[in-house]
């Protein structure tokens, strides 16, 4: 039956397998922009005045992080959302396990190509308009394994990053600083995008 | 604390039973000839006063010549303990018995040693990659990898 051979571990390794390689194939690659074909329209219809600061506002005081946290730097992560640095301040305490609620990945930690596809997943299932953080070393190079035969060289080979924040791992406040700068990224972004 | 058997005791046991199993006596461990390997391992966990009925790890180690496998055996009822070595000089295919079937435990440690550094284990009834994905080329963990 052919449901079988789909469902059998043979199938899924070799899919497994497929994807990763793909990945790794397309890692040198620029990423596309997924709605770069509604700028032109937009431009030239829709004329926006406070709106923009409205949007800006409500979308950077309500960043709701997802989780995606497959090393060490989770624990300062942990702490910068603990009682004591507290990112409830900024209107993200609810740090969502469903990738459809959250528009903040904050990538902390390590990333081996056997996971790369799952991180892939749930960066695609986030709802736009979303963002990312590569919080440490790790996730903006690789860091010390780098040069590792499995580890990804950095979370922009598969994903559009938006913040780098280095530090191996970041202290709390660096991370609430690179909150800080995203929220000013977000608050300078236009739904009519100006000046590519 | 589990104490260490000395090697050299069990040698002369197993000697008793299979001449020319034994090729060398360490310090703290023996090295056994591939071909004996299964019946010796049988021998140990089944005899009385040895039982080794726990395989605490299998692990694989590259030194160039050879590709050893290490075998670090318990016994739970003794609280004794004994590291065996298996050496294999053919780095194209390189082939040793598995385990498998004397301890269970081995299952998923010689499919890691399988997986990265090359090992085939007869007899193991499935013997897939465990960490690396399906398209790998090469053994991670051999020395000239790179």
């Amino acid at each position: 039956m052919e449901i079988e051979e789909v469902y059998s571990r043979e199938a899924i390794d070799e899919r497994e397998g497929r994807q990763i390689n793909e990945l790794i194939a397309r890692s040198q690659d620029i990423i596309p922009d997924p709605d770069q074909w509604l700028d032109e329209e937009l431009k030239r219809n829709v004329l926006v005045t406070s709106v923009d600061a409205v949007l800006g506002w409500a979308r950077r005081t309500s960043l709701w992080p997802v989780v995606c946290f497959p090393a060490c730097c989770a624990f300062e992560f942990i702490t910068t959302a603990a009682s004591r640095f507290d990112i409830s301040r900024f209107g993200m305490e609810i740090i969502r396990a469903s990738p459809r609620q959250g528009d903040l990945m904050i990538t902390a930690g390590t990333l081996t190509w056997k996971m790369a596809p799952q991180v892939k997943r749930i960066y695609d299932q986030m709802a736009e308009p979303k963002w990312v953080i590569a919080m440490g070393a790790c996730a903006i190079s690789g860091g010390i394994f780098r040069s590792s035969y499995s580890v990804v060289p950095g979370y922009n080979h598969i994903i559009p990053v938006d913040v780098y924040l280095p530090g191996c791992p970041p202290r709390p406040e660096a991370l609430i600083y690179a909150i800080r700068m995203l929220h000013k990224k977000i608050s300078q972004r236009s739904i009519i995008r100006e000046g590519k | 604390m589990t104490t260490a058997l000395s090697p050299g005791k069990i040698a002369k046991q197993l000697a008793k039973k299979f001449p020319e199993a034994v090729i060398e006596e360490g310090a703290d461990s023996l090295l056994l000839k591939p071909e004996s390997l299964l019946a010796v391992m049988e021998y140990l966990k089944t005899s009385p006063g040895l039982d080794f009925d726990y395989l605490n790890h299998v692990t694989g180690v590259d030194y160039y010549d050879y590709l050893e496998v290490v075998y670090q055996l318990t016994s739970l009822k003794h609280n004794h303990g004994l590291v065996l070595k298996v050496r294999c000089y053919d780095r194209e295919k390189p082939a040793l018995p598995s385990v498998y079937g004397i301890w269970r435990g081995a299952d998923f440690q010689e499919r890691e040693i399988f997986d990265l550094l090359g090992i085939v284990f007869e007899g193991h009834p499935k013997l897939r990659r465990i960490v690396l994905w399906e398209g790998f080329e090469g053994y991670p963990l051999r020395k000239d990898f790179l």
